[in-house]
C-alpha cells in the first residue's frame, strides 16, 4: 500500500493543493510534482546544501524534508527570487563576480545567501562563510561566492526596496498573490 | 525511498499508545536529519513513520522552571544556540550545538532528536551530561524523569521502552557560578563528525564533570570531586595522568575510519586538560564578574 496525502502549502507566493506520496521528500515533490526544477537534487544526505529551500523563514535541505512535512508552510525556491523578471541583488551581484561556474550548486547557494542576508542584512566574512558552510561547491568558486554576498550586503543599501521585497518573499509566510513567478508557468495546474 | 506510511498523531497519549502498538515497526519523526538517511539509505525500514511534531503537549519552548531550563522536545539547534539564558548559562551546549551540521541542518535538528539517534559522536550529549541533565520521557505507563547517563545504551540504542517519547529535557540551574566550554576535534575543518567530542564544567567547590563522546559505544560522563582537576595550582603533568585514570572507561572503535584509537586516546588527554584548563578561566572570569 502506498500511502498518500493531500497537502496545502505556498510555493513562491502562490497557494498550492496537491496530493503527494508519504514517502517522498520536499524535493521530490518540488522538482516532480511542482516542476520546480531549479532545487538541485545532488548528494541525498544533507552535506552538499544543493537543494536548499526557504520553509517558513528558514533554510532546510528539502532531501532531507518530507513532502507531508511541508503542509502548511511557506516556502521560497530559486524560481520565487526574481520579482517580476527582475533579478534580486543577490542574484545580480553572483553574476558580477563570476561566482556561478558550472552553476549546479548555485540555486542553493543563492537560497542560503538570501536566508543569511534575511537574518544579518551586513555580515562579516566569516558570518558569510559560516552562513554558506552548508552549500559545496565543486567547482571551488568559494571565493567569488563569498565575494557576491558580501557586495550584495552592500548594494542592499543602495537597493532597499527590491531588496526589501525580497526579505518578505523569505520570511513571511503568506504572501498573496504572485502569480507572475515562473513557477506559476512551469507547474502543471 | 521505500514507501512507508505516514501518522502525525496530535495528542500525546494517541502518539505513544501509537507506538508501543506498532513497537519496532514504527520511527518517530521529528528534525528527520537523521532518519530520512536512514529510511533513504534502507538501514531502517519501519512501517510507519510518526511525525512527533503535531503532538499539541510537545513544544518548542525553552522555559524556565523551578530549579530548571526545561528543553522542549521539538526545539531546534538553531533555537539553542540562539537563547540567551543557553548562551549565559550553559555555554558549552551553545557551543556544540553550532557544530552540529550546517545551518540547514541545525533549523530541522532537534535536540531531543539528537539525543534519541544516540549516536556516540552526537556533539550536544556531553555538554548536557555535563550540566547534568535528566530527560523527561513520556509512555503509555505515565512520565518519568532520570538522568541522561542512564539514557544511552550504544549507538543507536537507549533506555526509552517501547511507546515512550522525550518529552524534554531538563537542565539544573546553576546554584553558583560555573566554567564550562565544549571542545572538538575532527579531520578537517568544516563540517565532518568528531573524533572527540568533550564538555567540561568546573564549580567553585571543586568539582569538575568531563563528558566525552566519540571514544566508545556511548558517551560517557566522568566526576571528579576530589578538587585536583579544578584547582589551578596542580600542575599539568599530574592533572594529565589523573585524567588518565578518570578517564579510563574511554573504548574507542579500532575499526573507525575516521581516527585511530590510539590517536583519539591521545587527544582525550590533550582536549581534557584544555577543557579544564578553560573552564577554570571561565569560571575565574565568571566569578569576577
Amino acid at each position: 500500500m502506498t500511502d498518500s496525502r493531500r497537502i496545502e502549502l505556498t510555493v513562491n507566493g502562490r497557494s498550492r493543493s496537491i496530493e503527494v506520496l508519504a514517502h517522498h521528500t520536499l524535493l521530490d515533490v518540488l522538482r516532480e510534482d511542482l516542476g520546480l526544477t531549479g532545487t538541485k537534487e545532488c548528494c541525498l544526505v544533507g552535506e552538499c546544501g544543493a537543494c536548499t529551500v526557504i520553509m517558513d523563514g528558514n533554510s532546510v535541505d528539502s532531501c532531507l524534508v518530507l513532502g507531508v512535512e511541508a503542509d502548511g508552510s511557506a516556502l521560497t525556491t530559486v524560481e520565487g527570487l526574481a520579482v517580476d523578471g527582475k533579478l534580486s541583488p543577490v542574484q545580480r551581484s553572483f553574476l558580477e563576480t563570476g561566482a556561478a561556474q558550472c552553476g549546479f550548486c548555485i540555486p542553493g547557494q543563492l537560497m542560503s545567501a538570501h536566508a543569511l542576508l534575511a537574518d544579518v542584512p551586513h555580515p562579516t566574512r566569516s558570518q558569510v562563510e559560516e552562513g554558506l558552510a552548508g552549500n559545496l561547491c565543486r567547482c571551488a568558486g568559494y571565493e567569488q561566492i563569498i565575494e557576491a554576498v558580501l557586495m550584495a550586503a552592500g548594494a542592499s543599501d543602495e537597493d532597499a526596496a527590491a531588496n526589501g521585497e525580497v526579505r518578505r518573499a523569505t520570511r513571511l509566510p503568506a504572501m498573496g498573490d504572485r502569480s507572475a513567478t515562473p513557477d506559476a508557468e512551469l507547474a502543471p495546474q | 525511498m521505500r514507501p512507508f506510511e505516514y501518522e502525525r498523531p496530535n495528542g500525546l497519549a494517541e502518539a505513544t499508545a501509537l507506538l508501543a502498538d506498532l513497537g519496532p515497526d514504527a520511527r518517530p519523526l521529528a528534525g528527520g536529519t537523521d532518519l530520512i538517511i536512514r529510511l533513504r539509505d534502507g538501514s531502517l525500514r519501519p512501517r510507519v513513520v510518526v511525525d512527533v511534531k503535531g503532538i499539541a503537549e510537545l513544544d518548542r519552548d525553552i522555559r524556565e522552571e523551578e530549579g530548571y531550563l526545561r528543553i522542549g522536545a521539538l526545539t531546534t539547534m538553531t533555537d539553542i544556540a540562539a537563547d540567551p539564558r543557553v548562551q549565559r548559562e550553559y555555554p558549552a551546549l551553545a557551543e556544540s550545538a553550532l557544530y552540529v551540521g550546517s545551518v540547514q541542518i541545525r533549523n530541522r535538528a532537534t535536540l531531543a532528536g539528537n539525543m534519541c539517534n544516540a549516536s556516540p559522536a552526537a556533539d550536544t550529549a556531553p555538554a548536557l551530561l555535563a550540566y547534568g541533565a535528566l530527560v523527561v520521557a513520556t509512555g503509555p505507563n505515565g512520565t518519568r524523569r532520570f538522568p541522561l547517563d542512564e539514557f544511552f545504551v550504544r549507538s543507536g540504542v537507549t533506555t526509552l521502552s517501547s511507546g515512550e517519547l522525550m518529552v524534554g529535557l531538563e537542565m539544573p540551574r546553576p546554584m553558583s557560578p560555573r566554567g564550562s566550554i565544549h571542545l572538538r576535534r575532527t579531520r578537517r575543518r568544516g563540517h565532518d563528525l568528531a573524533s572527540v567530542t568533550l564538555a567540561c564544567a568546573v564549580t567553585p567547590d571543586g568539582a569538575t564533570r568531563i563528558a566525552y563522546g566519540s571514544l566508545g559505544p556511548r558517551p560517557s560522563l566522568a566526576i571528579d570531586d576530589s578538587g585536583r582537576l579544578a584547582d589551578p595550582s596542580v600542575p599539568d603533568a599530574e592533572k594529565a595522568d589523573f585524567l588518565d585514570r578518570l578517564l579510563a572507561d574511554a573504548t574507542p572503535s579500532p575499526t573507525s575510519m575516521r581516527a585511530s584509537p590510539e590517536y583519539r586516546l591521545a587527544m582525550l588527554r590533550v582536549l581534557g586538560l584544555r577543557g579544564v584548563k578553560s573552564a577554570i578561566d571561565r569560571l575565574a572570569s565568571a566569578q569576577a564578574r
